[in-house]
């Protein structure tokens, strides 16, 4: 049959779960749940809008005592100062944005190139030992970053990696592509593989098939995948902490940390740095929730 | 049209599962072929590997006079329905049916020309011009068949089509899909595990097993003598029984006292079972002549036949199809007897029938 995966994912399993209120039983415990959620709501949320109101306040007001919530005057000039450095240049901030950019999405790119083939090519041979590799692959992923960031670090340095955006794009990479190729498979399996078969025997050979049938029906999966591997990569720190060190090719986490300390903290700075670093992941987040959730449940729903 | 001829196919994956172990068909010009076997008997895999989806470890494949074992799918000149369909899901009706043949280069008219005429055989008119999502189930089975149809092949290949829809519609698609092959006078080879589609549709049925051909026959000849105890137990519902028996003085002897008639040559040194079909035995009033002491366990009431289970001395559940004018109810103390002509008799041992 025709499954698009995103259909084949987002139906299922919140249909047959009843509404919580209902499972409690009674209005009053619904009032009660609105109401811890709200709690909830708030505790999280706080650090979040005393950002965007910080980075907004002017620095004075950043520091009153007590704290003013409402009756600030708003400014822009840390905005300003995330891009301008104050000579009228560009600011060593905007720099480290454009390099996080540049190796967010190249290595989000290479991993999304290595590894959905892969994930096909898992998905519909027989390999020697195909579970003991997909482990393998996993167990990459098993290992915290900081364990092996000191090894990498040496091995960096004899090959001339270190403070150089290709060493990070290719470890971002190496770090994404288990991961694209374990979602990924996920989205091939739902993919009959009969349209391949339909397509070798109209007389193309299976990479064609793959590439003309297979490939325009995991566009949603390759959209979900590529976002979290963006996400991954653009949050990434301890990495970009070690093995960067100048400013014209810091990524943008450790740039914004290094604006903490010394004599004193330009706190409106931090915070408009943070926001502007904030609302892309924010943005892809939201285009792509639907599919999110779909990686989420991913083997949830059988065809 | 073509026949295929299949020889000592063997293949192993890389991992190492056989999937196919010794497998070798003949199947002839115009014939309606299927292979019958559990999941994991191996016969899809084979039918990948005359369709040339899957390269064979060892063995050798001819469609008509031609050796296809090294010429990629398209080349040997075969369609293929599929469990799935199948249908590009971007493409209309009409464009599904025309993309085998612009892959090939027809010209414009010829596409145009084949496309009208399988639309009609297959009654598509009004489907021409939606997508496969707005379709039925049936709908899309028509239009993958359709799409075998327009290129004219040398042989058909059907790997589980049916399966996918819901029993109704099934048995209207295997009318139809008989009729088709009739009229076409079209080499087919049909996968299935479902042995009502077997039976119906089959001019012969190779059963196979673990990678192998258990037994190559007619639909009647599979169905009366089973070749093997694995064909015995997998076709026909409820399936054969299995009564241990012993030779003694011209006859066969089943516990409990059941008498069989013997077929001829039988050997006596050697462990044997008879397989007697439900329909062979008989459920009596208790001490009928020639029937031994039984119980019934239960009672299927079918409408059109009673399918009774009993238990008689140290036999337990063995089935027995009966008219429906004959009704014992469960727990009822009656009589078993053989009313049907000679069993099958296979050796213990070997799991072979002997005679």
């Amino acid at each position: 049959m025709a499954v698009s995966v995103d259909e084949a994912v987002s139906t299922g399993p919140a249909r047959d779960n009843p509404p919580p209120a209902r499972r409690l039983g009674g209005r009053g415990r619904s009032a009660l749940e609105v109401a811890l959620l709200t709690v909830l709501a708030v505790v999280m949320l706080f650090p979040v809008l005393w950002m965007i109101e910080t980075s907004i306040k002017e620095n004075r007001d950043v520091y009153a005592i007590p704290a003013k919530f409402f009756d600030f005057t708003v400014t822009l000039e840390h905005y300003r100062d995330v891009f301008v450095a104050p000579d009228g240049g560009r600011s060593a901030l905007s720099v480290s944005f454009l390099n996080s950019v540049v190796v967010a999405g190249v290595s989000t790119v290479l991993a999304t190139v290595l590894g959905v083939p892969a994930a096909w090519a898992y998905s519909r041979f027989a390999v020697k030992a195909k579970k003991d590799q997909l482990f393998f692959i996993l167990s990459t992923r098993f290992m915290p970053p900081v364990v092996v960031v000191i090894p990498i670090f040496l091995m960096y340095r004899q090959v001339g990696l270190i403070d150089n955006k290709l060493g990070l794009i290719l470890i971002y990479a190496a770090f994404n592509v288990p991961f694209t190729i374990w979602m990924m498979k996920g989205f091939v399996d739902e993919v009959p593989a009969e349209y391949e078969d339909a397509a070798m025997l109209d007389g193309y050979t299976r990479l064609q098939a793959f590439w003309k049938f297979t490939l325009p029906l995991l566009v949603p999966g390759i959209a979900a995948t590529a976002v979290f591997a963006l996400i991954f990569s653009w949050n990434e720190f301890v990495f970009a902490t070690f093995l960067t060190s100048s400013d014209s090719v810091r990524t943008a986490p450790p740039a914004i940390a290094g604006l903490i300390g010394g004599t004193t903290t330009d706190w409106g700075l931090v915070a408009a740095a943070s926001v502007v670093f904030a609302l892309p992941v924010l943005v892809f987040a939201y285009l792509v929730r639907r599919h999110l959730i779909a990686g989420v449940t991913l083997g949830a729903v059988r065809r | 049209m073509a026949g295929i001829e299949v020889t000592a196919l063997h293949k192993r994956y890389p991992d190492g599962t056989v999937a196919v172990d010794q497998v070798d068909l003949s199947i002839g010009h115009g014939e309606l072929f299927v292979m019958l076997g559990p999941s994991g008997c191996g016969k899809t895999t084979t039918l990948r590997a005359i369709a040339g989806l899957e390269r064979q470890t060892t063995g050798d494949i001819r469609i008509g006079d031609t050796l296809v074992n090294d010429l990629p799918p398209a080349e040997r000149d075969i369609a293929m329905v599929f469990q799935f369909y199948a249908l590009y899901p971007h493409l209309k009706t009409r464009d599904n049916l025309a993309f085998p043949l612009r892959a090939e280069g027809l010209p414009k008219q010829e596409v145009h020309a084949r496309v009208d005429e399988a639309a009609r055989l297959m009654r598509l008119g009004p489907l021409l011009d939606r997508r496969p999502r707005q379709l039925s189930g049936g709908e899309q089975q028509r239009v993958a068949l359709a799409r075998a149809l327009v290129r004219r092949p040398r042989a058909f290949l059907m790997d589980e089509p049916l399966t996918n829809l819901d029993a109704e519609l099934r048995a209207d698609m295997r009318t139809e899909i008989k009729h088709l092959q009739g009229e076409l006078g079209a080499t087919m080879v049909y996968v299935t595990h479902d042995q009502v589609e077997a039976m119906s549709l089959g001019h012969r049925i190779a059963i196979l097993n673990k990678g192998r051909v258990e037994q190559i026959g007619t639909p009647l000849e599979v169905y009366d003598r089973p070749a093997s105890l694995f064909c015995a137990a997998f076709i026909g519902s409820p399936p054969m029984n299995l009564i241990e028996v012993e030779v003694a003085d011209g006859k066969l002897h089943g516990q409990g006292g059941l008498v069989l008639t013997p077929p001829p040559g039988l050997p006596r040194d050697r462990r044997l079972v008879a397989g007697v079909r439900p329909e062979a035995l008989e459920v009596t009033a208790p001490g009928a002549e020639g029937s031994i002491p039984a119980r019934v366990v239960s009672a299927e009431w079918l409408g059109d036949e009673i399918i009774y289970v009993v238990d008689h001395g140290g036999q337990r559940d063995v089935r027995v199809r009966m008219p429906p004018t004959n009704r014992f109810a469960a727990d009822a103390k009656v009589g078993l007897r053989h009313s049907g002509g000679t069993p099958a008799v296979y050796d213990v041992r070997t799991e072979e029938l002997v005679a």
